[in-house]
């Protein structure tokens, strides 16, 4: 299988198309005839990833990556960063707003929650530059 | 234990998904907290929640939930309920409280969804 990639902009506070990308990404991953317990993994990953997007940065990419052995979510906003990654990788911890909560979401359970769902994490973040994070799975 | 008999147990107006009551469910889940939701995985579970937004539909789809509950007679905007059709997600509401219909439901042997940790 070729490498497949695809792009996604999210922007800030956009709860309407939130989860567009997620549900675009699990749609593909059923076509390409990934397991269903594969695809689960990853399409929560990514959409707890898209929600952190909207919730908490100026905006940003999500990239993803299927190649024959592995998919590669790449999820990267434009600020304003963490200033303490290990606290937010805390379960319950949260900066998310009332409004946010009142959608169901900014429990603290997003970041830990994503990286259960992976078989390799990586996140990264600079302070009014950026936040990356990259979910590796394999197949 | 299939939706047909949910909606029977919970008095409760199918909204989405008419087609799919046969749909069987071997565990719930009971929560207004939708981070909470996707923390848990297991397949063929219910959700039964107060929350009416188009997010508990989209977690229901990451999560491969087939069906919701909405309780104290919810109903979500149209659409949120067009994009439970579209992804095939049976969708109903009672007027019971949550706790009421966890209990109903518990009381004819459907329990809770196992959490992963």
């Amino acid at each position: 299988m070729r490498i497949i990639k695809l792009l996604y902009e999210i922007e800030k506070e956009d709860f309407v198309k939130a989860g567009q990308a997620s549900s675009e990404v699990k749609k593909v991953l059923k076509q390409l005839g990934v397991s269903s317990e594969i695809t689960r993994r990853v399409s929560i990953a990514t959409y707890e990833a898209e929600m952190n997007i909207v919730i908490h940065s100026f905006g940003g990419k999500i990239e993803v990556e299927i190649d024959i052995n592995k998919i590669i979510i790449t999820a990267r906003d434009r600020g304003p960063g963490i200033e303490n990654i290990d606290l937010a990788m805390q379960e319950g911890y949260t900066t998310a707003s009332e409004k946010v909560r009142e959608l169901g979401f900014g429990a603290g359970m997003g970041l830990p929650n994503i990286k259960r769902c992976a078989d390799e994490f990586y996140i990264n973040s600079i302070i009014d530059e950026y936040t990356e994070l990259k979910i590796t799975t394999y197949l | 234990m299939n939706l047909r008999q949910v909606v029977a147990l919970l008095n409760a107006d199918v909204l989405t998904g008419k087609d799919f009551l046969d749909r069987e469910v071997h565990t719930a889940f009971a929560c207004d907290l939708m981070s909470d939701v996707l923390t848990f995985s297991e397949n063929s579970t219910i959700l039964l929640t107060g929350l009416v937004n188009t997010h508990t539909v989209r977690t229901a789809e990451m999560m491969d939930i087939g069906a919701i509950v909405f309780v104290r007679n919810k109903k979500p905007d149209k659409e949120t309920l067009k994009l439970a059709e579209e992804i095939g997600i049976v969708t109903m509401t009672t007027e019971k409280i949550l706790y009421t219909s966890c209990g109903i439901l518990f009381n004819q042997g459907l329990k809770g969804a196992y959490i992963h940790r």
